[in-house]
């Protein structure tokens, strides 16, 4: 029965945003408020029936319901409740289920809260329903999440046991969130070009969807990389792998949005470039959809490999793209240009931000693309290897870092360099020690690592003197947001030089009773024993960790075995003092009790992920500052705002 | 020319250099390290240098893993119709097993031995590495509906 209220929800879910569309887009006339109203009420109701179909699916997940074909197929009745309720979005249609379900969120927030006017929100909403019902259409005709099965099997296949993982359940939701937050930001733009209100106004509307899909990206990105490092069992934390790449374009570029849109709405610079951002920042999220879902990438994500379902991504895809920037062709030279700046400005500073952070994402793009592009032109399988990303993105964001305690501290439209470089002369001084501390007091002596810790110094200082300086006058939290956003960039950048520079790795066979060394730890082997779990069973070593004389740890790597499902994954142990983490792995069976065993010393390693959620919170705090804004504007106007 | 249209151009045209620089510069670095796939067969007729990365891919052979000196591994690597010795340092994935599917990056050495840096086996049990598939098909070994 639920399956069928799902179906059901999702037909009159597509039907209202075909409504929602076609009222929408109907409201960028100056008159149409029958149109705004039944394009407010129709985005609700889209929302509300979403969220009934993605519940009706859950239910299903929850309730082992094995008479609908996705959850025979990717869940399984020991399955612990959280991984059944994580498992909705850990297969392909449950996955775009999700999506969907994000989308309508950011619309019923539009709808809800109407920012920037009453025009420019309808129209949005009227651009936010084409999205809606072409994802719909997506899952309906290919993908449909609430396919029957008869008769029923007795027990589901289960979930991919990587998935079966704290780090990873939240990880899709959270890059949903950014992704599909962008799209907020995208129906703003495109909304701010159709009806021509392309002035500061809509980059202010557009601001919270924009921070909210910044801060959802950063964290995905940090949590699926704390993954990677956790699960995969090589203890390396980036890949560049495409799956990998499709999220970071998309952050990259909302990056250089945020810092553009603070232009344009202070002094209307850069009025075309942030469209054009807005544009491209969602556009690479549906590549990275695109990517990621379509099976042409050999990735752990890539679910499905049906052809029609990449293709129709594909096709919409092209639509999106081509569409906006032919709106944006078609409008964008009838805005009127802001007003000038001079070099030395903080216009200056936010448009070298942009130049070096869309080269950083062109350059990814490029690698990430050009492997299909080869293969479909010549049928040469290749793949590029992560030293060129390196490449380019070290001297991107040398510059960019070098650049950044700048920025806030030059004035708008025309600035004094030497008086902006003043406050930070002692930033210099606090560089060189951070640098001569990593050269002397680390092993092996590392160049890189030197450069990267005087920046991070240099970042890091720069960003605290600054909020020092400017609580005061523009408030708490919004101060908070650039110090953590740029500090905590600094403090990634330590644990990224770090571990890439200092890393000690011991591979060794051994017998219970053997020890080695590393990095001043004695790990002694104890043997395995054979354990059960909910859904698995596993083999797993006990290690002694000592430092000195002392004890300091006994460490149970696992090699963890899922009869459901088929599968075998390792479960490292990781021993982390915060400033340093101590990796275990349980590698093959050697015979006789033998075991082969992979330690890793990684120094500083937490300060990678810390680094991310540090500037999460940063982004978070700029979305508290906004709001805060908002309610004391909100108070001070006479007609008080539609309630959400 | 007004100074504004003169300011317009200049920066265009320093936006036009800046792009060609950097377009140049990053076909060079994408053109170097680029990795090329080769099946067993391929690399049976294509000549590659001892000392240069690619990849290579196809299924392990059944019987062909042998443990040791040490943390060392060797397996064999085919395609059905030819095949090449692997060896490898380090701990092979968990999906890694003789009959599956696997793409190891690495060179070949003096020997005619590839020395893999890194082995990468499937995700899952009903998937297989494009790569692995389109390898098998050529070589008329691949059965639609797995194997």
């Amino acid at each position: 029965m639920t399956g069928e209220i799902g179906q059901l929800a999702l037909c009159l879910a597509l039907a209202l945003s075909i409504v929602q569309a076609g009222t929408g887009l109907w409201s960028a006339r100056s008159h149409a408020s029958l149109a705004r109203a039944l394009a407010f009420s129709s985005a609700l109701g889209f929302f509300v029936f979403v969220v009934l179909a993605f519940a009706a699916l859950t239910y299903g997940f929850v309730t082992s319901d094995f008479s609908i074909l996705d959850v025979a197929q990717n869940s399984h009745t020991l399955k612990p409740l959280i991984y059944k309720i994580t498992g909705v979005w850990g297969n392909h249609e449950g996955s775009m289920l999700l999506w969907v379900l994000v989308l309508a969120v950011y619309t019923a927030l539009i709808a809800g809260w109407r920012r920037g006017g009453e025009r420019l929100a309808a129209t949005a909403l009227g651009v936010m329903g084409l999205l809606a019902a072409a994802f719909l259409l997506f899952i309906i005709l290919t993908s449909d999440p609430f396919l029957r099965l008869d008769p029923p099997p007795f027990e589901g296949q289960g979930l991919n046991p990587l998935l079966q993982d704290p780090g990873l359940a939240f990880h899709p939701p959270m890059l949903y969130l950014g992704y599909v937050g962008l799209s907020a930001t995208f129906a703003y733009a495109a909304a701010a070009l159709i009806t021509g209100e392309a002035d500061a106004q809509w980059a202010r509307a557009a601001r919270p969807f924009m921070l909210a899909a910044w801060i959802a990206l950063t964290l995905g990105i940090t949590l699926g990389s704390w993954w990677a490092y956790y699960v995969l069992g090589w203890g390396g934390f980036w890949f560049w792998d495409p799956v990998e790449n499709a999220a970071l374009m998309p952050w990259l570029v909302g990056t250089a949005l945020l810092h553009s849109a603070l232009a344009t709405e202070r002094t209307g610079a850069f009025r075309s470039w942030t469209l054009l951002l807005s544009i491209a920042g969602f556009s690479l999220s549906l590549i990275g959809t695109f990517l990621v879902r379509s099976g042409v990438l050999n990735s752990v994500h890539a679910f499905a490999n049906d052809p029609e379902r990449g293709k129709f991504i594909l096709y919409m895809l092209v639509a999106a793209i081509a569409g906006a920037l032919a709106l944006f062709a078609w409008r964008a030279p009838k805005l009127q240009s802001g007003t000038a700046f001079d070099i030395v400005s903080r216009e200056t500073a936010l448009l070298l931000n942009n130049l070096l952070l869309s080269a950083a994402a062109a350059t990814v793009l490029l690698g990430t693309l050009y492997p299909l592009f080869l293969q479909a032109i010549t049928g040469a399988r290749i793949s590029v290897g992560a030293p060129y990303f390196a490449t380019f993105f070290a001297p991107l964001f040398v510059a960019l870092l070098i650049l950044v305690p700048f920025g806030p501290r030059l004035s708008w439209r025309s600035a004094d360099l030497t008086a902006a470089f003043r406050p930070l002369a002692p930033g210099l001084g606090v560089a060189a020690l951070a640098g001569v501390l990593a050269f002397a007091l680390m092993e092996p002596r590392s160049l890189a690592a030197t450069g990267a810790f005087a920046l991070a110094g240099w970042v890091i200082f720069a960003s605290w003197t600054q909020w020092r300086a400017r609580k005061a006058a523009t408030g708490l939290f919004s101060s908070l947001a650039s110090l953590l956003a740029h500090a905590g960039l600094g403090i990634s950048l330590m644990g990224i030089a770090a571990t890439t520079a200092w890393r000690g790795e011991a591979l060794n066979v051994v017998a219970p009773g053997q020890s080695f060394h590393i990095a001043g730890y004695l790990l002694t082997f104890k043997g395995v024993e054979n354990i059960e779990g909910p859904n698995y069973t596993a083999t797993r070593a006990t290690i002694d960790v000592r430092s000195g004389a002392q004890g300091v740890a006994t460490l149970t790597p696992e090699k963890r075995y899922y009869p459901a499902e088929g599968q075998a994954i390792s479960n490292t142990a990781i021993r982390t003092t915060g400033i340093s983490d101590l990796y275990v792995a349980l590698g093959d069976d050697r015979g006789g009790g033998r075991w082969v065993v992979r330690a890793l010393v990684n120094p500083l390693a937490p300060f990678i992920w810390l680094g991310g959620g540090i500037m999460a919170l940063g982004g978070l705090a700029g979305l508290i500052g906004r709001l805060g804004l908002r309610l004391t504007w909100q108070r001070a106007a006479p007609v008080p705002a539609a309630k959400t | 020319m007004n100074p504004r249209k003169r300011r317009r151009l200049v920066f265009a045209v320093a936006m036009v250099l800046a792009g060609a620089v950097g377009a140049f510069a990053v076909v060079t670095v994408l053109n170097k390290h680029v990795l090329y796939f080769y099946s067993p067969s391929d690399l049976a007729k294509e000549h590659v240098p001892a000392g240069v990365d690619f990849r290579i891919g196809g299924l392990v052979q059944k019987g062909s893993l042998k443990h040791g000196p040490g943390t060392m591994v060797h397996f064999v690597v085919t395609d059905g119709r030819a095949t090449v010795p692997v060896a490898y340092v380090g701990v092979l994935p968990d999906l890694f097993r003789e009959g599956q599917g696997v793409v190891a990056s690495g060179a070949l050495d003096g020997s005619g031995i590839f020395a893999a840096s890194e082995v990468l086996a499937k995700h899952d049990e009903r998937y297989m590495p494009p790569e692995v598939v389109d390898a098998l098909k050529r070589a008329g070994r691949w059965k639609e509906g797995g194997s």
